[in-house]
């Protein structure tokens, strides 16, 4: 029932921003999420939407792939809405019983769902055109200077991408136990809580002795494929930058200058 | 090429506080020589300490007494580790376990990254070990959609991309179905015929060690029987003896002996047996 899934949510297709180094994604990411807290004007949130549009219509992904993002935050999403529509103290604008809506509250309220819907789909666009590989690899390049505080970063990407290579395999074999106990009469359909929680330890137990296994096999590979660590390692895909990265960057930091002179001028 | 010399392991038993209970002698006064471009078998049924045995080629397991060299190059002496591990490669029984890449072209290129290779050269390899196994057209296909004969072949392109001089394999088919297994067979043998490259195969199915030169018996950690295919599978008995089936045709080419016909012993293929007996009705 797992075979054939793919992780994250990588949409595969070729367009600018498929090509791009994955560094320039991750850094766009980040840089488009303070400029969502740089700009504190309807204007300002205009001008990233029209940004954010842009990057969409250049990523050729279906836009409804984008959206589905935000099924997840919905929940969140009115919570904080109704938190800030409630409980900003201003000019009250509508009272009912308890509750009074303030103009400010309002003006907080829709702020705030602009930049988590803003924020989502935002870092869509980056796991929609790029691997979970590539991530990893620009996060290792990203993060290497870390490594002169003894932060491990290679063993950390390294075990990024170990996961990511057996997160499939984990869920294959999760179904198998399944099917296995289901056919020694294990109840997996109860409703009782409790009962539903205890009938996972016979799943969850033979699932993780699998992956102790499983782990103890794949090291004793990587080390008979004389892994040693990061320490003297080429790269069979180095990141490299381009033109269209440099340009991409540069495209970047007009966008975030404009955000900041919208906040100082607005 | 792979020579031992008395070679001794205990493993150390635990109980379940992990206290030390005495030790079991895995291999036990293991004594073999194994020349360049040679295929050789090793059979023997589970626990036999074959496995054990392998580990030690690869430096994975260090000798409690006596010495394996690979190449030359003792086992026991750290200043060599890499590269004996670069020079003996090794495939292990399960294929999902070995495979470390999300994309089979990266896994590949997984053992050259580790030794070093510059980028442009890492390449040229995993074209070439991919070609010599058959998957170049699935070099860009996740590992988790590939079949298991297809998986254990892209695991031996692994290794073949770090230049190995020879090639362990623990039991590489023991989770295969029969066509896998079949793939899995003729690509050692293309390695080996074509690239020239020691094969050790270590396995419990006979109709894959007849294919080899030598094949070695393990029992209770030691070399039980030694010689060619038609030497160690002429003695049937002694096999059964030792709990491990012949091939059968090899078997009821023996039966049919017993019963009083005429033909030689040790045949090991179906044409083998068929050509002995049109010799016979023959005359």
């Amino acid at each position: 029932m797992f075979k054939g899934m793919t992780l994250g949510q990588y949409y595969q297709t070729d367009s600018a921003l498929h090509r791009l180094d994955p560094r320039v994604k991750l850094v766009a990411t980040f840089v488009y999420i303070i400029s969502l807290f740089v700009v504190d004007s309807f204007a300002g949130y205009a001008f990233a939407g029209l940004f954010l549009f842009a990057l969409i219509r250049l990523s050729h992904v279906p836009f409804r792939y984008m959206v589905r993002g935000l099924r997840g935050i919905l929940f969140l999403l009115l919570i904080t809405m109704a938190f800030n529509l409630f409980l900003t103290p201003g000019e009250a604008l509508v009272k009912f019983w308890i509750f009074t809506i303030t103009k400010e509250g309002l003006s907080f309220a829709v702020k705030m769902a602009i930049r988590l819907i803003f924020l989502i789909m935002g870092s869509s666009i980056m796991t929609l055109t790029t691997t979970p590989n590539q991530l990893t690899d620009a996060l290792e390049s990203l993060l290497s200077p870390l490594k002169k505080i003894h932060v491990p970063v290679h063993e950390i990407s390294m075990m990024m991408s170990i996961a990511l290579r057996f997160i499939p395999i984990l869920m294959e074999e999760t179904d198998k136990i399944e099917k296995a106990q289901l056919a020694r009469g294990a109840d997996f359909e109860s409703k009782n809580l409790v009962k539903k929680v205890k009938s996972l330890v016979p799943l969850l137990v033979p699932l993780f002795i699998g992956a102790f296994r499983r782990a103890n096999d794949l090291a004793m590979a990587m080390e008979a494929r004389c892994y040693r660590g990061g320490e003297g390692r080429t790269k069979m895909k180095p990141l490299i930058y381009h033109g269209n990265d440099y340009q991409a960057y540069a495209v970047l930091t007009v966008y975030l200058l404009c955000c900041a002179a919208i906040r100082i001028v607005l | 090429m792979i020579k031992a010399l008395h070679l001794i392991h205990d493993y150390i038993k635990r109980d379940e506080e992990g206290n030390p209970q005495g030790t079991i002698r895995a291999v036990d006064d293991v004594s073999l020589d194994v020349k360049p471009g040679e295929f050789v078998a090793i059979l023997g049924h589970n626990g036999s300490g074959k496995s054990t045995f392998a580990k030690h080629i690869n430096a994975l397991l260090y000798p409690t007494e006596g010495t394996v060299w690979v190449d030359g190059m003792d086992t026991n002496d750290d200043a060599h580790l890499w590269e004996i591990r670069q020079e003996a490669g090794m495939i292990f029984q399960n294929p999902d376990n070995q495979i470390i890449g999300q994309v089979v072209e990266e896994d590949v290129g997984f053992g050259p990254e580790n030794m070093g290779v510059p980028t442009k050269e890492i390449w040229e390899r995993v074209e070439e070990s991919l070609k010599a196994v058959g998957m170049w057209e699935y070099r860009k296909k996740s590992p988790n959609r590939l079949s298991g004969g297809q998986k254990q072949r892209v695991s031996i392109a692994g290794v073949i991309a770090m230049h190995p001089k020879c090639i362990v394999m623990d039991e590489p088919t023991a989770m295969l179905d029969p066509s896998g297994r079949k793939e899995v067979i003729r690509a050692a043998r293309a390695l080996n015929d074509v690239e020239k490259i020691t094969i050790l195969l270590i396995t419990h199915y006979m109709e894959e060690a007849i294919y080899a030169d030598r094949i070695f018996v393990m029992d209770a950690g030691k070399v039980a029987m030694q010689g060619t295919p038609r030497e160690v599978f002429s003695r049937v008995e002694e096999l059964r003896a030792l709990h491990l089936d012949v091939p059968q045709v090899t078997l009821l080419a023996h039966e049919l002996r017993r019963a009083g016909l005429a033909i030689p012993e040790g045949i090991l293929t179906k044409e083998e047996l068929a050509e002995a007996l049109l010799l016979r009705n023959g005359e």
